[in-house]
């Protein structure tokens, strides 16, 4: 069984290492700042113990206040797993660091994110639409769009 | 005087009888040699994700037939799974083990389609891809009989399943059972025996155990590359505690190894289907749940081992009828990302060959 590690843990971790990145945790779940979350992901997938290798999946929710990012991360080694999330706010500018320098399996799934709900990814290698064509106006997944 | 070259692109699909679909490969070659790919898609999406925000729970079970058509009814499970969890629902014994007899023949449906595609693929073109159709058709016979439908099954239900099973489906499924080993045998030794296949297949395409990881692969292509995970194993779901099984592994990761992988899996599918023939409790299929279902506010994230690799819902409710989000962790998809790296550098031969040992289904892929 796969064990999901104690966000308290983890989110203390974080922030001995990071001070200030952690906003809440609870559960298996740890919310961190958007400026601060490459720099999380990298201590979890860096840190002996930890060793969070394998990106399962990654994708967003509209909140309508805010942008949700979710990141499912596993280790293959440890059979455990953690949530990490963090918010953005900003709905015209959201932007938030690309995780492909970590894990390349988010390539695509950047993509769709930036395809369907408008989020930019600075440092993705190729970061164009991936099921919409170029000149499609708006951002299907956001609950704003009309259809 | 030395000749002036030039790369030039080639485009594999959208219409290509090997691309599973409407698929596009923008090929980038120096002569013979793939330099670059860039796989286009989205000629098959249908916005099933913002669709399903539309519609209540259990409708959003035919939206799962259609994502990767070939594995229908493993897609139904992993969608109900989710919504179980989301709900705090527990399924009956006796659908539980329904349900894993249908996803085990499903797997090995899938199965037949990915190793028959493969040799297509590979040049053999029409021949073994029709007897594993065969072989599949009596497959297709059994979800008739217990669904009334041979392609898009919509036979899972939250807390259950539509319909018990009809009492000439056991006997029907025990000889067909009987009969697989010796199909799969015997097809595996003229393949696995036949040197032109070898040739093709060992040492071309591999994707190291690191890579693979990092690249989020699963299922098969995870495993070809030796890495003993599968989701049956890691984070077990429905009965499959109950079951003895073998996870199989490759070890060079090379197109042969995910394919040995494949012809493996069919084998321990058939033996959990037998354990799960015999364990067969009786008693109720179905769950009793609310006729309006509203899950509590909150999220949840059920995944299954799909025939493909890791199929995966995350639900978002907002405690009404209808999901407020659904995304699918797509492992078709998601396997596609280390296309580039195995193709790369590769005569463009040996392209549908590797692409092929990825097996995906452009339903899920463009959702």
């Amino acid at each position: 069984m796969t064990t999901a590690l104690a966000a308290t843990e983890i989110a203390a971790k974080l922030e001995a290492a990071l001070p200030g990145s952690v906003v809440e945790s609870n559960g298996n779940t740890v919310v961190v700042k958007d400026v601060q979350l490459f720099r999380a992901a990298s201590y979890l997938k860096t840190t002996a113990g930890l060793d969070f290798n394998y990106l399962n999946y990654l994708t967003a929710t509209d909140y309508q206040t805010h942008f949700e990012l979710i990141y499912d991360l596993i280790s293959i080694e440890h059979n455990h797993h953690i949530i990490l999330k963090t918010r953005l706010t900003d709905r015209e500018k959201a932007t938030v660091a690309s995780v492909v320098s970590l894990w390349r399996g988010a390539d695509f799934q950047e993509r769709e994110i930036y395809d369907l709900f408008g989020i930019n990814f600075p440092e993705h290698p190729n970061l164009k639409r991936i099921f919409l064509w170029d000149g499609f106006q708006g951002y299907p997944l956001r609950k704003d769009f009309k259809h | 005087m030395a000749l002036k070259t030039e790369t030039f692109i080639l485009n594999a699909g959208p219409q290509h009888p090997s691309t599973h679909g409407v698929f596009r490969m923008r090929l980038t070659l120096d002569g013979e040699v793939i330099q670059d790919v860039e796989p286009v898609f989205g000629y098959l999406h249908r916005g099933i994700e913002k669709l399903a925000e539309g519609l209540t729970y259990p409708q959003d079970i035919v939206f799962t037939d259609r994502l990767d058509y070939l594995a229908s009814m493993t897609n139904n499970q992993a969608y109900v799974v989710a919504v179980e969890k989301l709900a705090g629902i527990q399924a009956p014994e006796r659908a539980e083990y329904l349900r894993v007899i249908m996803a085990e023949l499903m797997r090995i449906s899938s199965h037949l389609m990915a190793v028959g595609f493969l040799l297509n693929d590979l040049g053999a073109f029409l021949t073994p891809l029709l007897y594993m159709y065969r072989e599949r058709e009596k497959i297709l016979d059994l979800f008739d009989m217990v669904c009334g439908q041979r392609l898009t099954y919509n036979y899972m239900r939250i807390g259950g399943v539509s319909q018990d099973i009809p009492e000439e489906f056991i006997p029907a499924l025990k000889k067909y059972i009987d009969s697989l080993p010796g199909f799969i045998n015997e097809y595996e030794q003229l393949l696995a025996t036949n040197e032109i296949v070898l040739i093709r297949t060992k040492n071309v395409g591999i994707l190291t155990k690191e890579s693979a990881i990092n690249y989020s692969a699963a299922g098969p292509v995870l495993r070809g590359s030796g890495v003993k995970w599968d989701i049956r194993k890691a984070d077990p779901y429905s009965v499959y505690e109950r079951f003895k099984f073998e996870v199989p592994v490759g070890s060079v990761g090379d197109i042969y190894d995910r394919y040995r992988v494949r012809i493996e899996e069919m084998h321990q599918s058939i033996a959990i289907i037998r354990q799960a023939m015999e364990q067969l409790p009786q008693g109720e299929i179905q769950a009793k749940i609310p006729k309006v279902l509203r899950p509590p506010k909150g999220e949840a994230y059920g995944h299954i081992e799909g025939p493909k690799g890791e199929l995966g819902f995350y639900l978002v409710s907002d405690g009404s009828t209808n999901p407020y989000r659904l995304h699918v962790r797509p492992p078709s998809l998601i396997n596609l990302t280390a296309l580039k790296e195995l193709l790369v550098g590769v005569k463009i031969a040996d392209a549908m060959a590797i692409f092929g040992s990825i097996d995906i289904c452009v339903g899920e892929v463009d959702r």
